[in-house]
């Protein structure tokens, strides 16, 4: 900036660190609530810094459930676990599938191309919220229900991924192709030495992104998951909170909280330069 | 050749027996919305059953409150992947009963597996509820209970009040809530369910109708009739205690029972089988009283039931029907029933079992637990009183809800909200009444 | 831009082609045609029996003051949820954008939100205004506010604004950043020679150059607060009280998981895409470069 800095400055940092306190605190809250006592919550105000029951509350949300007589008794863990197989599932199957299909596009001719192109477009448009009881009737039909494979695959169906890749292969030179051809290089080959390679940003950008958009789905396995050792962590979330008259532990609920942000602020942060150039360039 | 003979007739004894004892426990699945107390009664049942006798196995699963659990099941149901037993609270019956392939009923049920089954020997106020015009029983109650008014004695010293004094009255209530009020009890009064309490229940202990045709009975082309002048005033009542602060609204379900149990309530409306939390975690004095009405009416006829009963679904194995007619006749035993109805506060669904109980000395030494069944079997049914049978029920309860809702937090008059809700409900019961022709 | 390279042959492209293409119409075309069919019948909830009613289910839906209304709920939640999280997005990136060093220790600060899913975000917010145990809550009442969102439909969309808001400055806080870094300094610092003041030149260089951008958070913002904060209603408020923070998507699911009326929720399916067709088509027609090969 042009203007003189001394003030300026500590007010644009002032700024900024409020901005992100606003950002922290509530994550910081329910940070406080998972390492408390149940009554250190039922009677506030909470304290504004961490409590001793770290381990007690973790150990009991991961592997033990609430505990006795506060209700369901579902350890985490397993629902983690079952959270990564979808997020995985997802973000591999779709990488997989769209860089197939931007391949084909890019770089053949054949009949029915323009068809294709528009009819995988048009699946942009509908997010699953939408189309959400139909799908769940295909899938019971598949009898699909509670399984891992029905949690993944009608998430794979939108192009987003398809596009970004199309219009990433737009970029690289044709002179490289003309190169992998007068090698008498296969096409598959071409893919698997070359186009692939250079994709590796793009691919590790994509892989963040999806892998949180896979982590963080609610509806659709809040669904089509009605035995509970199906359930992933963001959804379970929903039915450890009280209704009617029920009583939640509420720090193993936070640390449920807890542990179903972790993974993906993970992700997020170890691939934070391949996260920010690859929203940045795909949506442009 | 007689040795012979004789072995082989003797390994074919022994590959018989073996292989009965081989066969797998047929294994049916329950669903239902009890956790808590009640969860716990509900899972010793079951145990107990499991454990008397070694051909069949049940798994029950806690679905969610009851919407949750009827929706899950409806919602299985179409998907084919649906529970043998599903708990259906009493106002889902209608849309149940409509659906007349998706279940098995309960008497084809038991006459199909053998089992004894005596639709007599129901209450009759219990079993009339879930029993067709030509008296064909199509499910099995499993818990009814009745609104009850449940007292906190300390907090009622506590405004200066005598424990014991009469509540029979709105009137008298509404002075009691004064006097609390001023003495700075923070929670008057509160209420669970209060579309059941105030207005369904209201209706059939005042005499009048909630809806044309019997409550529905008589027809699928009932309209709804709950915004007469009497049921107007009694919301408005309850209104201006909201906004006086005398009347805490905690939820539509039973979200102030858990107030109540923490004795920050003076007076509370709700299910007389608020009794088993109650008694478990209650540290003060309470007391049961009948529901309060309006002097100068027809009141008080009889209050109807809430709860739910068991249907049987369809699309199972024979060999898993029988099981599941194994698991209703158990829970109908009468040391079953008694033990419920002693242990919950519910009723019990046979007669046999509030007579066990009350030779028992049970109600002596627990005084008040009978005043539910009192109240339920107090004068002779009119059509008022029977209960409901609409369709779309649960939503219309949404609806009600919802309106009641602008009551308390002085948005609506009584007389808007009423009229609203009535003429939503409408909407909905046609739309039931075209889809089930 | 056609690529003058490529491959010969058709039946490996069609064989790359085909998974993507069996799963979209697995998944995606199939159910979409059902819910257009099922919209014209009116089912019972056990899928015993169904009723051809035509459009009755769209007349129903256009008559339904409470549909109606729940247009207006998602416009006023959208706007909101969108104005308020780019607002703040660009406040904080301007900030960041002034310093020469740091900026990059922010970015990490304020970008992990993203990973957070709207549903945690509504369990995070609910927990801090809970009616008995939420922190906020107290202190409001210890204000003399009394706070309590399950009855006060102006304080649920208030919340529920909120919560939305607050987990979405991230992503727009972002690309106001990139964008700002894009703008060539020797364009500002010729304004400030000019004698143009800051928001001079905020005003007058900075936002025009932002536009693009702008306009583009502007349209997957509002897709984000139609589609993705299902679960922060949910969660939080479940569409009441009275149905006051009901948007459309989860009228979608409430009808037709809870209220059962399969018929209703159908037709409000093909109303949401008809809607969600025209936002992509304004998206990629305005924004990204025009989609052709």
């Amino acid at each position: 900036m042009v203007e003189k800095k001394r003030s300026g400055y500590w007010l644009t940092h002032l700024g900024l660190i409020l901005g992100v306190l606003f950002i922290f605190f509530p994550v910081w809250l329910t940070f406080v609530a998972s390492t408390v006592t149940q009554d250190a919550i039922i009677y506030p105000p909470l304290p504004m810094l961490p409590g001793t029951e770290f381990f007690e509350n973790y150990a009991n949300a991961l592997f033990r459930g609430s505990p006795e007589g506060y209700g369901a008794k579902v350890p985490v863990i397993k629902m983690m676990m079952n959270s990564a197989i979808m997020a995985i599932g997802i973000t591999v199957g779709k990488i997989i599938i769209s860089l197939l299909s931007a391949f084909a596009f890019v770089y053949f001719r054949f009949p029915f191309r323009n068809l294709c192109f528009w009819l995988i477009f048009i699946t942009l448009m509908l997010p699953v919220e939408v189309r959400i009881v139909p799908t769940y009737e295909v899938v019971a039909n598949l009898n699909l229900l509670n399984s891992y494979t029905g949690l993944i695959f009608p998430l794979i169906a939108s192009a987003t991924a398809t596009f970004l890749f199309r219009q990433f292969f737009m970029t690289i030179p044709d002179e490289m192709v003309e190169a992998a051809r007068m090698d008498g290089c296969s096409p598959m080959r071409f893919f698997f030495d070359i186009l692939v390679p250079i994709s590796k940003t793009n691919i590790a950008a994509l892989f963040v992104i999806l892998f949180i958009f896979g982590w963080n789905q609610y509806l659709w396995p809040l669904l089509m998951t009605t035995d509970p050792e199906m359930r992933t962590i963001v959804m379970a979330i929903d039915s450890m909170i009280p209704t009617g008259d029920d009583y939640a532990h509420w720090p193993t609920v936070m640390a449920t909280a807890m542990l179903a942000m972790v993974p993906p602020i993970i992700v997020v942060i170890s691939m934070q330069k391949f996260f920010v150039k690859g929203l940045l360039e795909s949506d442009k | 050749m007689k040795k012979i003979k004789a072995i082989i007739a003797s390994l074919a004894l022994f590959a018989m027996f073996a292989g009965t004892a081989a066969q797998a426990k047929v294994e049916i699945q329950w669903w239902h919305a009890f956790g808590g107390r009640l969860g716990e009664l509900l899972d010793e049942q079951v145990n107990k059953f499991n454990a008397s006798q070694d051909k069949y196995t049940v798994v029950h699963t806690r679905k969610g409150n009851y919407s949750e659990t009827l929706n899950a099941g409806i919602a299985a149901f179409r998907a084919g992947q649906h529970p043998n037993i599903l708990m259906v609270f009493e106002v889902g019956t209608a849309s149940l009963m409509a659906a007349k392939g998706a279940y098995v009923p309960m008497y084809q049920l038991m006459k199909d597996a053998g089992q004894r089954f005596n639709p007599n020997g129901f209450v009759s106020a219990v079993s009339g509820y879930y029993t067709t015009t030509d008296g064909k029983m199509l499910s099995m109650p499993y818990n009814s209970s009745t609104p009850v008014l449940w007292v906190n004695k300390d907090l009622m010293k506590k405004a200066g009040l005598d424990p014991e004094m009469d509540l029979s009255t709105w009137k008298r209530v509404g002075n009691a809530l004064d006097a609390a009020k001023a003495k700075g009890i923070d929670m008057p009064f509160c209420t669970c369910w209060h579309s059941w309490v105030h207005l369904e229940n209201f209706s059939a202990y005042h005499n009048i109708p909630f809806a044309t045709k019997a409550n529905g009975f008589a027809g699928l082309d009932t309209e709804l009739a709950f915004n007469s002048p009497v049921h107007i005033k009694h919301i408005q009542t309850l209104g201006k205690w909201a906004q006086e602060g005398k009347f805490k609204y905690m939820g539509r379900r039973n979200e102030a029972g858990k107030n109540f149990r923490a004795g920050e309530c003076m007076l509370m409306t709700e299910s007389s089988a608020g009794y088993a939390g109650i008694k478990k975690e209650a540290k003060f004095e309470f007391g049961i009283r009948h529901l309060p009405y309006y002097g100068g009416t027809e009141a008080p006829q009889n209050t109807i039931i809430g709860g739910s009963s068991l249907w049987a679904l369809s699309g199972k194995s024979k060999e898993e029907n029988k099981a599941t007619a194994a698991f209703l006749a158990f829970l109908s035993r009468t040391d079953i029933q008694a033990k419920w109805h002693q242990d919950t506060g519910y009723l019990g669904v046979t007669t046999a079992a509030a007579s066990a109980t009350k030779k028992a000395g049970f109600y002596k030494s627990n005084p008040g637990t009978d005043l539910a069944g009192i109240q339920m079997m107090r004068n002779k049914v009119t059509e008022n009183s029977k209960g409901l049978r609409l369709g779309s029920f649960d939503q219309i309860r949404g609806i009600i809800d919802e309106e009641m809702e602008g009551v308390y937090n002085g948005t609506k008059t009584a007389q808007v909200a009423l009229d609203s809700a009535v003429k939503r409900g409408n909407v909905l019961l046609r739309r039931f009444e075209r889809a089930n022709k | 831009m056609e690529k003058r390279v490529f491959f010969k042959g058709w039946w490996l492209p069609a064989l790359l082609v085909a998974p993507q293409l069996l799963i979209s119409f697995v998944f995606f075309f199939y159910p979409s045609g059902q819910a257009i069919w099922n919209s014209l019948f009116l089912p019972d909830p056990f899928g015993l029996k169904t009723e051809f009613v035509g459009l009755d289910n769209f007349r129903f839906l256009l008559s339904d003051p409470y549909y109606l209304a729940s247009f207006k709920t998602t416009i006023i939640f959208s706007t909101a949820v969108s104005v308020s999280s780019m607002a703040l997005g660009l406040y904080l990136a301007a900030l960041a954008d002034r310093l020469i060093k740091g900026a990059g220790v922010y970015q990490t600060l304020l970008i992990w939100p993203y990973a957070i899913a709207p549903a945690i975000a509504g369990v995070l917010w609910l927990f801090m205004f809970n009616g008995n145990i939420g922190l906020a809550s107290y202190y409001l009442k210890a204000l003399g506010y009394e706070w309590n969102h399950t009855l006060k439909g102006d304080q649920a969309m208030f919340l529920v604004i909120l919560a939305s808001s607050w987990g979405r400055i991230s992503y727009n806080f972002l690309f106001f950043l990139a964008g700002l870094q894009a703008i060539p300094k020797s364009i500002i610092e010729a304004a400030a020679i000019d004698g143009a003041s800051f928001w001079k030149r905020f005003g007058s260089i900075v936002i025009p150059l932002l536009s693009p951008i702008t306009f583009f958070l502007l349209v997957v913002n509002i897709v984000y607060a139609f589609f993705d904060t299902f679960g922060v209603i949910h969660t939080i408020t479940s569409g009441g009280p009275e149905q006051s923070t009901t948007i459309l998507v989860y009228k979608v699911f409430s009808d037709g998981f809870v209220s059962q009326d399969l018929g209703s929720s159908a037709a409000q399916s093909v109303i949401l895409l008809v809607l969600v067709g025209i936002l992509t088509v304004i998206q990629f027609k305005y924004i990204e470069r025009k989609v052709h090969y």
